[in-house]
């Protein structure tokens, strides 16, 4: 297992410098002058233009500007941002929470219900309820998501007035972030009612960010499911006199899993893509809306290492869900 | 009184107008007996036995006169009663030992999985019992076995534990489909030793499904041939290899290297067994057979007594009575 | 299964006895409705993107003032002139996303072949350089891959800056990688094979090694991606769009058209929900289309029914 997890850390490392690598030309592929197009509007004059350039170590030789990214990289200076003065990763910390919750809330969703529906339609193949997983599922994954969001909240918040329309929690309520995440800090308040309405702003951004998820997760798993239902050794498990929950999710489940957990994985980047759009839509504090904001006012530093960030978050993520492929399948683990 | 009971069962896929896979069988299984039933690819084996054990779904139909086991009625018992016999009194080893464990969970989860359904034992007596288990079927180093995974095992060895995980519940009647089919030649015998072993150790009752008739011949007190689904012959082991009534049981043995002595090249059955569409009037094995007479291609025949057991053929071989066929010896 | 001998049998060529590729092709599509019903929506789609002035009602950017925010015809207070309504400017909503239909169609089509023909390229590359080439291009793609396609395409307008042409290039950058794993790993596949080694022997060069004798033997994997990269870009398009990094209004663009319809998300129902629900639908149709077309390429799976 040890060999496994340090063979699959030594592929991210040429892949953590590649990444190093577009960011850092990014800053650098800027049609024009960089300190012109940072500035915007803002008169430039010559003695501004060489100290911006000098404190972005724009005037060095590009191999030089390059070691100098990788070595602020490895104390762990990301730039600050230009807009607030602030240091990109104190930002980063302080939204990332928000979108962290958002994310997990939209993975719950996805996850439980296209679990279900997946196995039901496996088990039920061909029967109305099938075909409408299917159907909606295809739906749900060719569905612009931006438009999905305007449309619940159209419905729900504006039609029936049962959601919020944006925000994570009513301006009524003042709470300390303690863990960051809204749901956990309104418990650990003494704020009445903070909880419930902290659920009532999660509830749409996280159906809208999990409903490609659901399509894909419902899919797959049903097409896991019927493969594995056809297997021998769950004929062998019905054979023992096991009753059917047992034989359908401990023998045919668990089996089913693996391929799902690839797919479960994959969509994880996707979701933070997702994230962009819904954070957007809600007007939710997270990373996706600062990189989208930060885009807007040309602050480059955040959009740099913002990218950085997220692009190496998805590396972990798809890390952590290889070892999980690793533990849900024995063969894998003990390949050589 | 018989362990298992089956009278006129009938395994049909699709609607009740499809061809039969299993058409109108009777078999009974005696305790502590050896059964084989014999026959080639797809004439009804296996079907047979996983109707009986439940394991024929949708759009499998299955209907029987009788399908009696140890007196309950296998054909309208479900549920949870049902799940109190099947892997417990009766139990079955298949055919292919690599793909019938479970890849994801270690050989002792997957037997001590049977002991705690059926034995109500949990937490070290179930291990326990799940080690005394796998040293039964002689594998080495059992206790370390416990915590192995499937694709880390021969398939000698996962035959083995396929066997301990049938016999954890004590069966009185052990269905072995083809046990030793996918294994290599040299694990056969041992297989088939160790099987055979726990049958007279413990009294239960084994049915053998094969298409290897030496194997049968060295280990069946009965066989059953069958054929297209039906069952053609039924007869005590040794007397039915030296005097077969039935001319596909005949066809059968000539097929066997062993009893040509001599011939240049095995004797073969010309013609196939008849598919969906060529399903011939009368008896099924009218097509192929050297006897064939105009009765044959018109009515079919039914299973009848014969000199040595039971025969489905109107001109049964080997008969004291039949002048016009070979004397009796 | 014999035939009746009263009528000579024609003496033909045995091969024009077989349907022709393209026929036997459509017979497998045909079979699977939702492609058809896919093909078939995106067939009026492309009619009105190709003649959007004349099927068009009105211009798309002409402002009638005295019918802002008109509801759809068949609503009270509707106008039999604008069809489906019109927008906060008073333009007709129809003609505006038949007109966003040819952007839409143009993005698709343009990031495809943008990327389609790189990927191939590269992919060939990558599969007949095994040694140092392949494995360099691979890893670059990896890189790509590590990020989301749509943060991806986000960071490449970040630098190019908003716009028809960047959200074309932006979208081909993002699927290039997708082909070129796509390429390489039908390009091994074919290499082992012994017709290749035989136009080997036969003194092929490399390139018509890579073009004519490998590449027609990939191209129905890559024929199934275009498909799905077509609707994902118009997706992603509009999601650009919708962010405000894509096509600027008062382009009818319908991703645009949707961030510019949020702030009348109370009042009119139809400024938001129809370009939505046209993206969605053809997003559906060229998905649905996909699945048809791979069930009908596959070899696997044609003739296993």
């Amino acid at each position: 297992m040890f060999t496994f997890i340090a063979r699959r850390l030594g592929l991210l490392i040429p892949t953590f410098f590649g990444i190093t690598l577009l960011t850092f030309s990014l800053i650098r592929l800027i049609p024009g002058d960089p300190v012109e197009v940072m500035m915007g509007e803002r008169r430039v004059d010559p003695q501004m233009h060489a100290e911006a350039l000098e404190r972005l170590g724009l005037n060095k030789p590009l191999y030089e500007q390059y070691l100098n990214y990788i070595g602020d990289l490895a104390q762990g200076n990301l730039g600050e941002s230009l807009r607030t003065r602030e240091s990109v990763w104190h930002e980063f910390l302080t939204l990332f929470p928000a979108t962290l919750e958002l994310s997990l809330a939209a993975l719950l969703f996805a996850g439980t219900l296209g679990l279900l529906a997946g196995v039901i339609a496996a088990l039920k193949r061909g029967s109305l309820f099938d075909h409408g997983v299917m159907g909606i599922s295809l739906a749900g994954y060719s569905m612009p998501i931006f438009w999905w969001g305007l449309l619940l909240i159209m419905f729900f918040s504006v039609g029936l007035g049962w959601t919020p329309v944006s925000g994570r929690i009513d301006l009524l309520y003042d709470i300390e972030p303690k863990t960051g995440f809204m749901l956990i800090d309104t418990l650990l308040s003494d704020e009445e009612g903070a909880f419930v309405d902290a659920l009532r702003h999660l509830i749409l951004p996280a159906i809208v960010l999990g409903t490609i998820p659901l399509a894909v997760i419902a899919r797959m798993t049903r097409s896991a499911m019927l493969e594995v239902l056809r297997e021998d050794y769950v004929r062998t498990a019905r054979a023992k006199g096991l009753s059917p929950a047992r034989v359908i999710f401990v023998h045919g489940l668990r089996n089913a899993m693996i391929p799902v957990l690839t797919v479960f994985g994959l969509q994880i980047g996707a979701l933070l893509a997702g994230a962009v759009l819904t954070e957007t839509i809600f007007s939710w504090p997270g990373i996706g809306k600062w990189l989208i904001e930060s885009i807007g006012a040309r602050d480059y530093p955040v959009v740099q290492n913002g990218i950085l960030l997220i692009a190496c978050l998805v590396i972990l993520v798809n890390f952590v869900v290889d070892i999980l492929y690793g533990l849900a399948n024995p063969r894998i683990r003990h390949q050589r | 009184m018989s362990l298992l009971n089956i009278k006129n069962l009938s395994v049909r896929f699709g609607d009740a107008n499809a061809v039969p896979v299993v058409d109108g069988l009777d078999l009974n299984v005696n305790k502590g007996e050896v059964l084989a039933i014999v026959g080639e690819s797809g004439s009804g084996k296996s079907v047979t036995m996983m109707a009986l054990m439940g394991l024929i779904d949708a759009p499998g139909i299955i209907k029987a006169d009788a399908l009696t086991f140890d007196g309950s009625d296998m054909l309208t018992l479900k549920g949870r009663a049902r799940r109190k016999i099947i892997g417990k009194d009766l139990a079955m080893v298949f055919q292919d030992p690599m793909t019938a464990l479970n890849p994801s969970y270690t050989v002792g989860f997957q037997i001590e999985e049977v002991i705690r359904q059926h034995l109500g034992l949990s937490g070290k007596a179930a291990r326990q019992r799940a080690l005394e288990l796998l040293e039964r079927v002689e594998i080495p180093g059992a206790a370390s076995r416990l915590n192995a995974y499937p694709h880390q095992l021969s398939g000698g060895m996962s035959q083995r534990v396929a066997i301990a995980m049938a016999i954890a519940g004590e069966p009185k009647l052990l269905i072995a489909d083809e046990p030793t089919t996918a294994l290599d030649v040299t694990i056969q015998a041992q297989i088939m030793d160790l099987l055979l072993d726990l049958q007279r150790d413990r009294d239960m009752a084994l049915v053998l499904i094969t298409h290897d008739l030496a194997v049968v011949a060295e280990t069946a007190n009965r066989v059953c041939v069958m054929y297209a689904g039906q069952a053609v012959e039924v007869g005590q082991v040794p007397a039915l290899f030296d005097a077969p009534a039935h001319p596909y049981t005949e066809a059968l043995l000539a097929a066997i290297p062993e009893h040509s002595q001599g011939a240049r090249r095995l004797a073969t059955l010309p013609g196939i067994v008849p598919g969906r569409y060529d399903r011939p009037q009368g008896c099924l094995l009218s097509p192929r057979c050297p006897y064939v007479q105009q009765k044959c291609r018109d009515v079919r025949p039914t299973l009848d007594p014969s000199a040595l057991g039971e025969v489905r053929c109107f001109f049964p071989l080997n008969q004291p009575s039949h002048a016009n066929q070979e004397p009796a010896r | 299964m014999t035939t009746s001998t009263s009528s000579p049998a024609p003496v033909a060529d045995p091969s024009t006895l077989y349907p022709s590729p393209l026929k036997e092709f459509w017979q497998h599509f045909a079979r699977n409705k939702g492609a058809v019903a896919g093909l078939l929506f995106m067939l009026v789609i492309v009619f009105c993107a190709l003649f959007a002035p004349w099927v068009a009602p009105h211009h798309p950017s002409e402002q009638f003032r005295d019918f802002l925010l008109t509801p759809p015809a068949w609503l009270e207070g509707g106008q039999s002139q604008f069809l489906l309504g019109t927008d906060e400017l008073g333009r007709d909503l129809l003609s505006r996303l038949i007109h966003g239909a040819r952007l839409s169609l143009l993005i698709g089509l343009a990031s495809v072949v943008m990327s389609l023909i790189p990927g191939i390229f590269l992919g060939l590359l990558g599969g007949f350089f095994p040694r140092l080439l392949g494995p360099t291009i691979m890893r670059v793609m990896d890189v790509m891959l590590a990020l989301p396609s749509l943060l991806l395409a986000v960071a490449i307008v970040a630098i190019l800056g908003p716009g028809l042409i960047n959200t074309v290039i932006a979208i081909a950058v993002v699927s290039l990688p997708s082909y070129v794993r796509l390429t390489r790993a039908a390009v091994m596949g074919e290499l082992n094979r012994d017709y290749v080694t035989a136009a080997r022997l036969a003194g092929a060069g490399l390139f018509r090694l890579m073009f004519v004798t490998v590449l027609p033997n990939c191209m129905a994997p890559l024929i199934v991606q275009a498909t799905l990269s077509f609707s994902s870009a118009i997706l992603d398009a509009a999601a650009l769009g919708f962010l405000g990094l894509g096509v600027q209004p008062p382009t009818p663009e319908w991703g645009t058209m949707l961030a510019s319809a949020r702030d009348y998300i109370e009042r009119a129902w139809w400024v938001v929900s129809l370009p939505g629900l046209t993206i969605l639908l053809s997003v559906l149709a060229i998905n649905l289309m996909g699945d048809g077309l791979r069930d009908a390429l596959d070899p696997k799976l044609k003739n296993a029914v």
